[in-house]
This record gives C-alpha cells, structure tokens and sequence, in this order.
C-alpha cells in the first residue's frame, strides 16, 4: 500500500516536471506548423532581410528587417540605461548600504517588477512621450526611446538582483586581500569584487535582454508603432513583439499574413532561447566560482 | 623596536578576545606567535593592520606603535598603514586575475609605477618570491590556476611589490604540503633580511625551525614571550611547558 503510495507521488512528480518540457516543445512545434507555412510563398532571406513590411498590400511584402531593428533598437537603448543604472544599484544594496535598509531596498526593487507593464504604458504616454518631445523638439515623443526608459525600468529588477547575487557570491577573501594591501572600499570593488563578478553581471545582461526583448505591451502604446528602418532612438519604430499584437486580431486565419505572423513568433522564440542559452553558460560559470569559495 | 604593543585590550562585543597584551618585535626579525586555536593569535596578528575593524562591533584599547607611530590613533590612515604593514592570508588569495595584474594591484592603487616601471616591479617581486623563472612567460595566466605553494608565494609577492616593512602571516603554511611548507619556510629566511615578519602557526616545529622570537598565547593572554630557543628548551611558565610539551592543544 505504502509502495503504491510512493509509485505514484514519483511518477506525479514526474509528469509535472516532464510537462513544462513538452509544453515548450509542443509551442515550438506549433509555432514552426503556422509560421513554415509561409515559406511556401515567401522567400526566407526575402523574409528575414527585407526592408519592407507592407502585409495587406497589393501584393504584400513580408520584410521584417525593420521589426528586427526596432526591436535591436529598443533593446539596446533599454541596456544601456538599465545595466549602468543596475551596477550601480547592485553595488550599493550589497557593499554600502546599511545592514539596516538593505532588505528594505531589495524588497523595493522587487516590487518594481510587480507593476503591470501596461502601467508603465500610461506612464510612458502620459509623461514621458510628452516630455521627450519638448526636450528633443520631436513631433511625437512616441520614439524607441521612450520605449527604452520603460523597458529600462522594467528590466532592472531582474539585473539588480541578479548582479547582487553574483557580487555577494564573491569569496570574502579577495576583498580582505585588496583592503589589507591598502586598498580603499571603492577601490577593492571596482578591481577585485567587479571582475570577479564578471560572469554573474553578464548573466544579469543577457536575462535583462531577455526580458526586453520578449516585452509586448509597453512598447506597443509608447514605441509609435511606425516599420521603418529606425536610423535613430529618437525615431518611431515597431518590435517584433508589438507587431504580433497589433495585427493578429486583424490577420485573416489562413492567409500569408496570419503566417507571417507566426513565422515572427519563430524568429522570437529563437532569440529568446539563444540569450537564454548564453545567460545560462555566465550563471552557471558564477556557481562554479560560489563552490570555490567553501 | 618596530612593533610595540602597551596593553592592548581587544573585544568582539561582549567577549575579550585579547587580554593586556604586551609584546615587543624586532626588526628584520621573524617573530612566531604560537598557542591553541581560538587562543587570540590571529585576532592579535590583524590588530597589527587594523583589518579587525572590518568586522563589525570591535573594540580596541591600548596602544600599538609601529614604527613609532600608535596605529589605534583614531586618525591613522588606514591606507598607509597597510601599505607599511602587508598581510599574508591562511588560505591563499589571489585576486582571481593574471599573475601580472595580481602583482600590480597594489602599486596601481598606490600609484606607485606604471608602463615599463610597474614591469620591473613585477619581476622584482616575482623574483624576491623564487617565482620569476617558472611564471615569466606566463604572467598573463590566471592566478587561480597555480598551484596552492606558488598561488602563496605569488600573495606574498603581490605585497612586497608594495614596498611594505613589516609581512604579517597568518598560518600561511597550513593549506599546502609539507615541501611546499619547507621551501615556503626557506623563503622566509631569505625574507627577513629585508623584512620584519610576525608569523602566526599551528605548528610549533614551524615557530622552532624558522623564529627568533616567539611568543605563547592562551586565552587572550599572552603568556610568555622570548627568544625561541628558550622558549621551547627553558620555558619559565607552567602552562608554556605544558603546551610545547603536547600535554594540550
């Protein structure tokens, strides 16, 4: 009785643990069913490198190039005003602050990650497009930069609490040599404690980019929603993201449009799962250092 | 005199982990601090460089001169003394950089050197290590690499490369094998001449073989404090005889 018991907690178990697997895998499979389809009236180069998006013209064109840039576009703003930003937060929770507030600011950094990205839309369009405008004198402040300071605020409690981890992980020991050669606090982090972190920080990137480039809402109401080839941060641009969101309602279901669309969802899933990859060889390189440490 | 310590009085919160501790060391001397775990000889020994003041509720009262200077002197900068006073760890602890950049370190945040200067104070110090002809063409290798023996030797380069006059070591023979410890030991030797050295050990064989003075810690206090080769053949105190004798620790 009691063995029958055990038999089926293990194989419960195992199912549960199995299904996220199969779910993945039964999405990938679906995903290429929809979007493959397309290949068969598309060209794929003509696909992946054209630099037109016109889908319910006479005849379409399927370029998504542009969607690609804007996405690269957004992301990379988003990293480069989220990663200094995050460092910087990351070394004063683990280094400098107080015993005291260091829960307190964890826990709020945390909540960052808790408000809805279809808030942070309002935010964007109430307060930060209009405020763009005036400073760069734009015609709209609906531009890949507005998008990048959302998702900047919205990729940070991901990098925040992964880079502290990693600086946290670093053994005590390379911080008490760096001090006992005469070096100050400041100068202990940025030689010893930052580098030895590397592989954590950069785990920290790779999830941020992850997390940005996958984000739909917020950069749909706040982006401009414009495919054009974006030459600056400063212009209108479409993601890959916000361009399956807004046309799907509107694809008919069968036609090159609606496959198209799929096919999108493939080129995401493909990058999400490459960042993953990478994040996951920096993550698992900074454990490697954590078990040095014992 | 380089070291002279007046009833030095330490405390970890509540607990008094140092008990008037009155010691002199000698320059271009190697001086050994023995006595059984938890006796106060590390805490003692990182009194020397204020590293104790890293950990949070200390407390420190009496005076140490060190070269002349009390180093408890609420104004002493820190920066310059542990500059002056370098300190070898139990367990090596290389930066987990190059072996060049390890060295480096200190004379960059000193500013002491760069270019072809900051060079020569690599080699020097690689040499002063008896680490120059293995690691010369291997400067840029990781430092975590080497073995535990040159990973050791490279921590004590790394402070002489700073100019320090004072090494404190703390056990720093306990992670390696004993032919590493003898050829470690052989440097010290070579060390002193230019350095004075307080060592912290386990061993009391190791304080026999390469001190000349030695001083026993039990409980905080230390007990007795000589020239080595009275202190393991002629202790005057009871309860020294007892421990170099293995009836405890």
């Amino acid at each position: 009785m009691k063995n029958l018991f055990e038999f089926i907690v293990e194989k419960a178990i195992f199912l549960s643990g199995a299904a996220s697997i199969i779910f993945v895998v039964l999405i990938f499979i679906f995903l290429l069913k929809e979007g493959l389809a397309l290949f068969g009236e598309v060209n794929f180069f003509a696909f992946l490198f054209g630099q037109n998006w016109y889908p319910i013209s006479d005849p379409p064109q399927f370029g998504i190039l542009p969607l690609i840039m804007g996405s690269v576009f957004v992301t990379f703003g988003a990293i480069v005003i989220a990663v200094p930003l995050g460092l910087a937060a990351a070394i004063y929770i683990s280094e400098v602050a107080p015993h005291s507030i260091r829960g307190f600011l964890k826990s709020g950094i945390e909540l960052l990650a808790a408000i809805p990205s279809i808030v942070l839309g309002f935010i964007g369009i109430i307060f930060l497009a209009p405020l763009l405008k005036n400073i760069f004198h734009l015609g709209s402040g609906l531009t890949a930069l507005a998008g990048s300071i959302m998702l900047a605020f919205m990729a940070l409690p991901t990098i925040v609490s992964i880079i502290e981890d990693a600086i946290v992980s670093v053994p005590r020991s390379y911080k008490e040599g760096a001090l006992a050669l005469g070096a100050t606090h400041w100068q202990a982090i940025y030689r010893v404690t930052i580098p030895a972190a590397a592989s954590g920080i950069l785990a920290a990137v790779m999830l941020g980019i992850g997390r940005v480039v996958g984000e739909t809402m917020a950069v749909l109401m706040i982006t401009g929603n414009a495919a054009i080839m974006p030459t600056s941060l400063l212009q209108p641009v479409r993601t890959l993201t916000a361009t399956v969101a807004a046309e799907m309602g509107e694809a008919v279901s069968g036609s090159s449009h609606y496959y198209s669309l799929f096919a999108i969802g493939i080129v995401l899933f493909i990058i999400s799962f490459i960042i993953n990859i990478f994040a996951d060889i920096f993550l698992h390189r900074s454990k490697a250092m954590k078990r040095r440490k014992k | 005199m380089i070291v002279k310590v007046n009833k030095l009085d330490f405390y970890y919160g509540k607990f008094q982990a140092l008990i008037d501790v009155n010691l002199e060391a000698k320059k271009n001397e190697i001086t050994a601090l023995i006595g059984p775990s938890g006796c106060g000889k590390s805490t003692f020994l990182r009194c020397l460089n204020r590293m104790n003041d890293l950990i949070e509720g200390t407390r420190t009262t009496g005076e140490i001169f060190v070269e002349g200077e009390n180093i408890l002197d609420p104004n002493t900068d820190l920066v310059k003394l542990r500059k002056k006073v370098g300190m070898v760890f139990q367990r090596p602890n290389p930066f987990p950089l190059s072996v060049f950049e390890n060295i480096a370190f200190g004379p960059r945040v000193h500013h002491l050197a760069k270019g072809k200067e900051l060079e020569e104070i690599v080699r020097q110090s690689l040499e002063a290590v008896l680490l120059w002809d293995k690691l010369k063409d291997q400067l840029s290798r990781n430092a975590l690499t080497l073995s535990l023996e040159a990973q050791q030797r490279l921590c004590i380069a790394r402070l002489i490369a700073v100019k320090p006059d004072i090494l404190l070591m703390d056990e720093p023979c306990s992670a390696l094998d004993p032919v590493s410890t003898q050829r470690v030991e052989e440097l010290m030797q070579i060390l002193k001449q230019d350095y004075s050295i307080l060592i912290v050990t386990h061993n009391m064989q190791q304080a026999a073989r390469v001190s000349g003075f030695t001083g026993f810690f039990l409980l905080g206090k230390l007990i007795e404090f000589d020239i080595t080769g009275r202190i393991f053949t002629a202790p005057r105190d009871r309860r020294t005889e007892d421990y170099i004798t293995g009836r405890y620790g």
